[in-house]
C-alpha cells in the first residue's frame, strides 16, 4: 500500500506537511507495510490537505481535508479493511467536477512524485524529446507545433511555432531558450503548481524548444516568491543531468543542452519579454522598444525565445500524442486546453484545466460549484491587472482567446477570480490600479503618472469625494495611458477600469452622484443605523463601539450618532439580533 | 516601485550597519567575474544580513566594478530587496485578487491598528514588520498571511488580532525563560 500526500504550496499552507509527518509517525509505530510518498497539487485546493491511498492493486481512494489526528485511523481502516471513514472521503460531486476537465499540462501534477525522475519516466517521460532527437529535424518539430495550433499560455496567445521558427531562422549563435516562470498576476498560480507538481514535464518542453531553435542553453526565470518551485526544479535538473538527459550529446544525438535557474526579485513588469531579459542580465527590469525582437536580439544580444511555463508543459504531450490530437481539442482558433486558477467567491477554488471553448458558466458553476453561500454572481475577473471584469449577462461566453478579448477582458495567464454581489466594482478597479501604479517601472510618463492619477480619482470616488466629470476624465486617461506606454503593462493597465465602466457604470454613478456603494463595501459611503424593530436594547453594540457613538438605555432601542461613527462595522459584527442596518 | 531619486539610500557611512563584510567574500568570489550576476549577489547578501545595509551595497559596487548608482538602482527597483532591517516576525500579508475579494482590506486595517504600523514599517520594539505582498498563491485559503514562513488562512480582523497578540505573548514568555 502507498500513501501519497499532496504537497504543493497550497497543500502545505493548509497543513499537508504536518499531515505527512503524522502518517510517518503512525506508520512507524504500527510498523505497517506502507510506503509514504509526496506529490504536487492535484488542483482541488478547496479540499486540501488531500491524501491518496493506493492499495496493492493500485486502486486509488482519496481522502480530503485530512488532519494529522486522522492519520492513524485512515491507516487502520485501509490496512484492516474496516469501514472507511466516509465523511473524509472525496464526494462523488467533487469527482464529477474533476471528470469534466481535461488534463494535458497538468497530466502528471498530483499523480507523480515531482522529486523522483523515475516516476516521470514511467509516465513516458522524456520519450517526446527522444522522438524529436531521433526521428525529427528541427524544422519538423516546429511543423508539428504548428499543426497542434499551440498558442502562448502567458496571456497574449501568440502562436508558439512562429516564435520558435523566428529563433530557428537566426544564424547567430549561441541562442537561448528561456522559460518565463515570473508569474506575477495576483490571483494566478497555475505555473507554480505545474513547476511544483511536474518539473520534468517543463524541462522536457524546454529541451524540445531548444532543439527546434538550435539553442544549447536554457534558463528558468522563476519568481523568488516560489521557493518550493525553485527547489523542485533544482532537484529535477540535477536528476536529469545524472541520467545524461541534460548535458552533452544527449541520447547519442549530438545535441547538447543544459539548464540553469535565475530567481527573479519581485517585479511584475519582468513578465514582459524585454524587461525579463534586462533582469536576466542583472539590471533593472525595464522594457525596451521592439524591434529588434528577442528572437533577433535577446539575452546578451543573441537570438532568444521566451515561453511561458504552461505553454512548455503542453509540448511533451503534443509529441507523445501528435499535434493533430492536440488540435482536435478546443475551438477553431484556440486549440487544446487551458489551466485556470479559480478563486474568489467560488465554492470549489483551485486549479482547473479545461478544453478551450467551454463557457464561463460551465467553468464557474459545473466545475467551480457555483457561488459561495449561494449569493448572486456579479462578475468574473480574467487576466489580472491587464484584464477585465466579465458580467453576468456574458456568462455564456466561450473560453477562447478571441471571445474573451471581445468582452474587453483578456484570456491572460489564467487567473479567474469570481465576484458576487458584495464586491464593489469601483473598488475592484481601484485595487488593480493600485497594483499597476506600484509595478509601473517608471520609464513611460503616461504609465508612471497616468496610473497614479487614475488611482487618485478612483480612490476619491470610493471615499465619497467623486466629482462630476470624473468618469469622463478616467476614460480620457485610459486612452492616453494605452497609447503612450511602451509595453503591455501600461498598454493594458486601463483594462480593469474600462471594463468596469463598460458593464458597471451605474455603480460608478451611484458612488459619485448618490454617495452610495451598492455592494456596501466602501466604508466612507456607509451609514449604520439601529433597526427599531429588531433591537432589544442589550447594549452589546454600545459596549463594543470604539468611539462611544452608540447611546441607549437598557432594554430600549439604541441610537448610533452619525457624527461620531467611524463606520468600522464592529456593532454589526457583535449584534446577536442582527439589528444593525447598513445603507 | 520606488524611483532611485526617491527614498533611496542616504550617503554611505561605514558605521551605519556594522555589517561584517567578510561574510560576503565567498559570494563575491563566486559571482564577481560573471556578467549579469548583480541580482543574484544582492539576493545572497540579503540572505546573509537580513537586509541590504548601505555599506554592503558600496562594498559590492567596489568589488564588482558595477557603479554604485547602478547597484542602488537595482536594489531599489525590485520589491524583494530591503534597505532597512526587519523585525523578528515578518508578516507577509497577501494582497492578491482573491484575498482582496475575500476581505484582505479589513485584515490590513486590523494589523495596522493593532501594531500601529503601516505597510513596509517595523514596530518600535523591533518585533513585527508588515509587508504587503502581491500573491502568496494560496487563493482558496484567502485571506492569507504568512508570518516567518507559517501560513495563517481564512483570516478575519478578529482572528488576525488574536494571532498577533498570541505571538507577542509567546515572545514575551520565551524572553522571560531566557532571562
Amino acid at each position: 500500500m502507498r500513501i501519497v500526500v499532496g504537497q504543493g504550496s497550497c497543500g502545505i499552507a493548509a497543513g499537508a506537511s504536518k499531515v505527512s509527518e503524522a502518517f510517518e509517525r503512525e506508520i512507524e509505530s504500527r510498523n505497517a507495510p506502507v510506503k509514504l510518498e509526496l506529490t504536487g497539487c492535484c488542483g482541488t485546493c478547496y479540499l486540501e490537505p488531500v491524501v491518496d491511498i493506493y492499495d496493492d492493486n493500485n486502486e486509488k481512494r482519496t481522502y480530503v481535508m485530512v488532519t494529522p489526528e486522522m492519520a492513524g485511523e485512515i491507516i487502520d481502516v485501509e490496512l484492516h479493511g474496516k469501514a472507511p471513514v466516509e465523511s473524509s472521503r472525496i464526494s462523488d460531486e467533487d469527482l464529477e467536477a474533476q471528470e469534466k476537465q481535461k488534463k494535458v499540462a497538468l497530466q502528471n501534477a498530483g499523480h507523480i512524485n515531482p522529486e523522483d525522475i523515475d516516476e516521470y519516466i514511467e509516465k513516458e517521460g522524456y520519450k517526446a524529446i527522444e522522438r524529436c532527437l531521433k526521428e525529427m529535424t528541427p524544422a519538423e518539430v516546429i511543423e508539428e507545433i504548428k499543426v497542434s495550433g499551440l498558442r502562448g499560455r502567458g496571456g497574449a496567445g501568440f502562436p508558439t511555432w512562429f516564435k520558435w521558427n523566428a529563433a530557428y531562422q537566426q544564424q547567430s549563435t549561441p541562442k537561448y531558450m528561456v522559460c518565463n516562470a515570473d508569474e506575477g498576476d495576483p490571483g494566478a498560480f497555475m505555473d507554480r503548481s505545474i513547476l511544483e507538481g511536474d518539473p520534468h514535464g517543463v524541462i522536457e518542453g524546454m529541451m524540445i524548444g531548444g532543439y527546434a531553435m538550435g539553442a544549447n542553453e536554457g534558463v528558468f526565470y522563476v519568481r523568488a516568491e516560489y521557493p518550493l518551485a525553485i527547489k523542485r526544479l533544482e532537484i529535477a535538473i540535477e536528476q536529469a543531468r545524472e541520467r545524461g538527459i541534460l548535458g552533452k550529446n544527449i541520447m547519442g544525438s549530438g545535441f547538447d543542452f543544459d539548464l540553469w535557474i535565475k530567481a527573479g526579485a519581485g517585479a511584475f513588469v519582468c513578465g514582459e519579454e524585454t524587461a525579463l531579459i534586462a533582469s536576466l542580465e542583472g539590471e533593472r527590469g525595464m522594457p525596451r522598444l521592439k524591434p529588434p525582437f528577442p528572437a533577433q536580439k535577446g539575452f546578451w544580444q543573441q537570438p532568444t525565445n521566451i515561453n511561458n511555463v504552461e505553454t512548455l508543459a503542453n509540448v511533451p504531450w503534443i509529441f507523445r500524442n501528435g499535434g493533430a490530437a492536440f488540435a482536435a481539442m478546443g475551438t477553431e482558433k484556440s486549440k487544446g486546453t487551458k489551466v485556470f486558477a479559480l478563486a474568489g467567491k467560488t465554492k470549489k477554488g483551485g486549479l482547473v484545466e479545461i478544453p478551450m471553448g467551454l463557457t464561463l458558466r460551465e467553468v464557474i458553476y459545473d466545475i467551480g460549484g457555483g457561488i459561495l453561500d449561494d449569493k448572486e454572481f456579479k462578475a468574473v475577473q480574467m487576466g489580472g491587472p491587464s484584464g477585465g471584469c466579465i458580467p453576468a449577462q456574458l456568462l455564456d461566453t466561450p473560453v477562447d482567446y478571441e471571445s474573451i478579448t471581445k468582452t474587453g477582458a483578456i484570456m491572460g495567464s489564467g487567473g479567474m477570480v469570481v465576484m458576487d454581489e458584495t464586491t464593489c466594482m469601483v473598488g475592484m478597479a481601484r485595487f488593480f490600479l493600485d497594483f499597476t501604479r506600484k509595478e509601473s517601472c517608471g520609464k513611460c510618463i503616461h504609465c508612471r503618472m497616468g496610473t497614479k492619477r487614475m488611482l487618485e480619482i478612483l480612490t476619491r470616488i470610493t471615499e465619497g469625494e467623486g466629482k462630476e466629470g470624473d468618469i469622463e476624465l478616467l476614460e480620457e486617461l485610459c486612452e492616453r495611458v494605452k497609447e503612450g506606454s511602451l509595453c503591455a503593462l501600461g498598454g493594458t493597465a486601463p483594462n480593469p477600469v474600462l471594463t468596469t465602466l463598460k458593464y458597471f457604470r451605474d455603480e460608478y454613478e451611484a458612488h459619485i452622484y448618490e454617495q452610495k456603494c451598492p455592494a456596501h463595501q466602501c466604508t466612507q459611503l456607509l451609514t449604520y443605523t439601529v433597526s427599531e424593530t429588531a433591537c432589544v436594547g442589550c447594549g452589546i453594540c454600545k459596549k463594543n463601539c470604539p468611539t462611544d457613538a452608540i447611546s441607549g438605555e437598557n432594554k430600549e432601542v439604541h441610537v448610533i450618532h452619525q457624527d461620531l461613527c467611524i463606520k468600522c462595522g464592529k456593532c454589526k459584527t457583535v449584534c446577536p439580533f442582527k439589528a444593525i442596518d447598513v445603507e | 516601485m520606488q524611483c532611485c531619486g526617491g527614498n533611496g539610500p542616504q550617503a554611505p557611512d561605514q558605521t551605519i550597519s556594522g555589517a561584517d563584510l567578510s561574510l560576503l567574500e565567498p559570494v563575491l568570489d563566486q559571482y564577481k567575474g560573471k556578467p549579469g550576476s548583480l541580482i543574484t549577489i544582492l539576493q545572497k547578501a540579503q540572505d546573509i544580513y537580513g537586509y541590504l545595509p548601505i555599506d554592503v551595497l558600496d562594498h559590492i559596487s567596489e568589488e564588482t566594478g558595477i557603479k554604485a548608482p547602478d547597484v542602488y538602482g537595482v536594489a531599489t527597483f525590485y520589491t524583494q530587496f530591503r534597505l532597512e532591517p526587519i523585525g523578528k516576525y515578518l508578516i507577509m500579508l497577501c494582497m492578491g485578487t482573491a484575498c482582496h475579494v475575500n476581505g484582505a482590506g479589513p485584515v490590513y486595517d486590523a494589523i495596522c491598528d493593532e501594531l500601529k504600523i503601516l505597510d513596509g514599517e517595523t514596530t518600535e520594539d523591533g518585533l513585527f514588520t508588515l509587508n504587503n505582498v502581491a500573491c502568496l498563491g494560496c487563493c482558496s485559503l484567502s485571506p492569507v498571511m504568512m508570518i516567518n514562513g507559517e501560513t495563517h488562512a481564512k483570516l478575519t480582523p478578529d482572528s488576525t488580532r488574536k494571532i498577533l497578540r498570541e505571538l507577542r505573548k509567546y515572545d514575551k514568555e520565551q524572553a522571560g525563560k531566557e532571562a
